[in-house]
């Protein structure tokens, strides 16, 4: 009985380190996506992309392992979610069809006006799909019988959207902090200028989100404002208004990784914040992690892997992203 | 209008599980040749094949890409399309495929990282092997998702509870009963087609009489391959048969359209099944030769179609056709390859203009048996989706049949459009060929290759 109470909880634990993971890493691969059009040259859009070529691929993969976390630890919360999510999860799918096959093509072709235009709409669709679907989670699922019993377009509400444009504010300001950090001349001169810009409009967008939605929900009131959690859960928007300071700060000194790791940390308080109004539900209002898990034997035959497998993985991630150290200079294309 | 939203659903699925098939079909063995050439060159030196390992690791950016994406889709289709499947076997399913994120597909895209972008970066043995721990993963990738397709043939090792399937014995699910079979078919599927994409260019420079020597390497070892590999196939393929026979006897039925299971199977060369009557149209058959593979004995019995009722078979038709293409294509492969090992043992292999030509026309070859071993292996367990356990009716999701038309409309342009880019693209690189490396002499490997030949490619078009 024991393993059945903690179980689903490691496994929660695991998928949020992978979504965590994803949000990241292919946040600031879209977020340059988001930005494309606001470079000035085939030159500069080189720069751009060289900058990520080398990850994006790895990057993603952790989309699928969240994905496939999903179904394998909660597979009745992956066979509600994915229906009651039809169509923004199958745009983003395209989306991210296009923005992927966008890398290669983009180089072998005489017209790089669509590739760019397919990497800068994949990048942009693909996101705002991500946060519509993260902002009818938090809205909650229509489940009869341990099986969707929503409509297509449940998910089509302004907070949605809210999230959505959100969403992309973020990951711009992740491209931006990741571009002043990796590139040098005149893309990271423009990021610079940018990352202050959108990360005052990210702190606009996370204190909308963070008022509308213990407004909205009850539930989400109650684990905010009740005593004793409001002394313990305080102190996130304290580390937030901090972090948001340190990275304007380090931004207007010039430094060059500081406002990068600052912005994943205002993406990790806001996925904290995330995780605090739902936990333990996985299919919110009315799932939780145990009512959705699978057979105990497929979730440690998959742990046991995992566990293995996932020091090595984080190690490839480092390997790679130590190969490709150092800034990418203007003007150089592919290496 | 109402639209059957099951009917829609497998369009939809059949439709992009076969876009995906297409780029696994090429990368698996494409990274492996490169793999070995990459060998081939660390251990003599010789300049041409690092040219040609160069060369193809041009076009296998393109198709990996596309295959990455178009994989991504199918991971969450399961979800979308099929979410009543994946409540159901998702204790089974579900750890099978996330075994392959955790053991391949990292190891794919990192790796990929480095083989694409890092000839400058790292020294040429772990440039090479970074082609062959590609190339590992991609084995291993295939080795998961047909241990996870194989179960759904012939699963094993679980038990059901409630209408949900837990598992009681790992091995046992892994290495079912179908699986050895099928890992090693497809393996050697994809190894043949890439060996059949080789040979075509390779004769294509020859007869062109441009990169010459890179299209003799391209040759010899096209040939050496697919003359070892070709008639493996045939041998995996008639084992795989035999397990089907015992697995699924219907479906073999249906491959070889034999309706009436008192009387010995004839082979049809080809026939029209007519479902209806339950009989062959325009049959031409060679009497008991079905039989005789099928059970090693003139007079054996397999069992027919009519023994149980029509709702219970599959598609006789498309099994029947599909399963013909196959075949026609395997022995198509046998002979080629071995007359291409003939010639090239008599010595008269580079002056036969008639072994190119046909050679250089059949690149398209390989795709095609594996789409239509697939349809075989899939159309073939229907109305099963998981074989004797769940129908595919009862396996589909709660969505309109309308919402997946619009997005299978939303597949067939983006598939197209990315497609015909991708071909044309390919072929761009092709016609550009390996000399493009060469005027970079002086860097000993131009990093980005894709990148390397687009100023050729302005030039070759
Ligand atoms: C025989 C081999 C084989 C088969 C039957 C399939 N795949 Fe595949 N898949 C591969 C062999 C492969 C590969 C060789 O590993 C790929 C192809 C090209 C590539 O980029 O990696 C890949 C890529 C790939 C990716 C992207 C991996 C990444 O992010 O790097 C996903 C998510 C899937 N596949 C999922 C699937 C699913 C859900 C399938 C079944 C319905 C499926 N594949 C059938
Ligand atoms: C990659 C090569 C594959 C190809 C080309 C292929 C092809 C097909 C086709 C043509 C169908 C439709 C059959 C019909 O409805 O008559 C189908 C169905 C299906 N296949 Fe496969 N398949 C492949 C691999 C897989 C794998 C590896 C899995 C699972 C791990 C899988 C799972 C399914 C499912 C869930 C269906 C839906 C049921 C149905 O529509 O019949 N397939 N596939
Ligand atoms: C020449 C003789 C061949 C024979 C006797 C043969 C036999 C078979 C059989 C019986 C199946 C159905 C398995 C089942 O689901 O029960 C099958 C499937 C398949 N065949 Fe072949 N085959 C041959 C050649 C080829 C060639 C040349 C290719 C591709 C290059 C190929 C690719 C496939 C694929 C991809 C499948 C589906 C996956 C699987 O079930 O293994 N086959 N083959």
């Amino acid at each position: 009985m024991d393993m059945e109470w903690y179980l689903p909880l490691i496994w929660a634990g695991i998928i949020g380190v992978a979504v965590a993971m994803y949000v990241v890493m292919d946040g600031f691969d879209l977020g340059i996506g988001i930005l494309f059009p606001t470079s000035q040259s085939e030159a500069e859009r080189d720069q751009m992309m060289r900058s990520i070529a080398p990850f994006w691929d790895g990057n993603e993969t952790w989309l699928v392992l969240g994905g496939a976390g999903l179904f394998v630890a909660f597979p009745l919360a992956y066979a509600i979610i994915m229906p009651a999510f039809y169509l923004p999860v199958i745009v983003m799918l395209l989306a991210l069809v296009f923005r992927g096959v966008a890398f290669e093509f983009r180089i072998v072709s005489d017209n790089k006006p669509w590739w760019n235009a397919a990497f800068t709409g994949g990048s942009v669709v693909a996101t705002l799909c991500q946060g519509l679907i993260l902002g009818g989670m938090i809205q909650g699922i229509h489940v009869r019988d341990g099986a969707y019993a929503g409509g297509t377009f449940d998910w089509a509400t302004p907070f949605a959207l809210l999230c959505a444009l959100s969403l992309v504010a973020g990951y711009a300001l992740l491209g931006a902090t990741w571009l002043t950090m990796k590139t040098e001349g005149s893309v990271a001169d423009r990021s610079r200028a940018q990352a202050k810009v959108l990360l005052l409009v990210v702190l606009g967008f996370m204190a909308a989100v963070s008022l509308y939605t213990p407004l909205s929900q009850d539930r989400i009131f109650e684990r905010w404002f009740t005593l004793p959690n409001f002394y313990y859960l305080w102190p996130i928007p304290l580390v937030t208004g901090l972090l948001a300071f340190g990275c304007w700060r380090w931004l207007t000194h010039g430094r060059d990784a500081p406002p990068f790791l600052a912005a994943i940390g205002l993406f990790m308080l806001g996925f904290g914040g995330l995780v605090v109004s739902n936990f333990p539900y996985l299919v919110p209002p009315s799932l939780t992690v145990w009512d959705t898990a699978a057979a105990p034997s497929s979730q440690i035959f998959m742990l046991v892997g995992t566990l293995v497998m996932l020091p090595i993985i984080l190690a490839y991630v480092v390997f790679i992203y130590w190969i490709f150290r150092g800034k990418v200079r203007e003007g150089e294309s592919y290496h | 209008m109402d639209f059957d939203p099951l009917l829609l659903a497998r369009i939809q699925f059949a439709f992009t599980v076969t876009f995906h098939i297409i780029f696994p079909s090429f990368t698996i063995g494409l990274s492996a040749y490169i793999a070995t050439l990459g060998v081939l060159w660390l251990r003599t030196g010789q300049d041409r094949f690092r040219h040609v390992m160069q060369f193809w690791t041009k076009i296998f950016a393109v198709s990996f890409a596309m295959g990455v994406v178009s994989g991504i889709v199918l991971s969450y289709q399961f979800g979308t399309n099929w979410s009543r499947f994946s409540a159901a076997t998702g204790n089974i399913i579900g750890p099978l495929l996330g075994y392959e994120v955790l053991t391949a597909f990292f190891l794919e895209a990192t790796f990929l990282g480095v083989l694409l972008f890092g000839i400058k970066r790292v020294p040429p043995w772990l440039y090479v092997m970074s082609a062959g721990v590609v190339a590992v993963g991609t084995a291993i990738s295939a080795f998961w998702i047909l241990a996870a397709n194989s179960w759904m043939h012939t699963p094993a090792g679980y038990e059901m509870r409630n209408g949900v399937a837990f598992p009681l014995d790992w091995l046992q699910i892994v290495f079912n009963p179908s699986f050895p079979y099928r890992f090693a078919h497809m393996l050697n599927a994809a190894y043949l087609t890439t060996g059949f994409v080789v040979l075509a260019v390779g004769a294509r420079y020859i007869l062109g009489g441009k990169f010459v020597e890179e299209g003799r390497t391209m040759l010899r070892m096209a040939i050496g391959m697919t003359a070892i590999l070709a008639p493996l196939q045939l041998v995996i393929g008639d084992m795989h048969g035999l397990n089907t026979l015992k697995h699924q006897p219907i479906k073999v039925a249906a491959m070889e359209a034999h309706w009436d299971g008192s009387k010995p199977a004839d082979f049809h060369i080809f026939a029209w099944p007519d479902e209806v009557e339950g009989r062959n149209r325009y049959a031409l058959s060679i009497p008991k030769a079905a039989s005789l593979v099928l059970t090693h004995r003139m007079n054996g019995l397999i069992q027919g179609l009519d023994s149980v009722p029509a709702s219970e078979r599959p598609p006789v038709k498309m099994v029947f056709f599909a399963f013909r293409i196959m075949l026609a294509i395997g022995f198509f492969m046998i002979a080629s390859a071995l007359l291409g090992a003939f010639l090239w043992w008599r010595g008269t292999l580079w002056q036969n203009t008639w072994y190119m030509r046909v050679m250089s026309q059949t690149w398209w070859i390989g795709f095609v048996a594996v789409i239509a071993g697939w349809v075989v292996t899939e159309s073939g367990r229907q109305p099963w989706i998981v074989y004797n356990v769940m129908r595919t009716a009862d396996a589909s999701s709660p969505v309109l049949g309308t919402t997946i038309a619009g997005t299978l409309a939303l597949f067939v342009i983006a598939y197209g459009i990315v497609f015909s880019f991708g071909i044309y693209y390919i072929n761009r690189l092709i016609a550009v060929g390996p000399g493009a490396t060469r005027h970079e002499e002086d860097t000993p490997t131009p990093g980005r290759p894709i990148a390397a030949a687009h100023p050729a490619g302005k030039e070759a078009i």
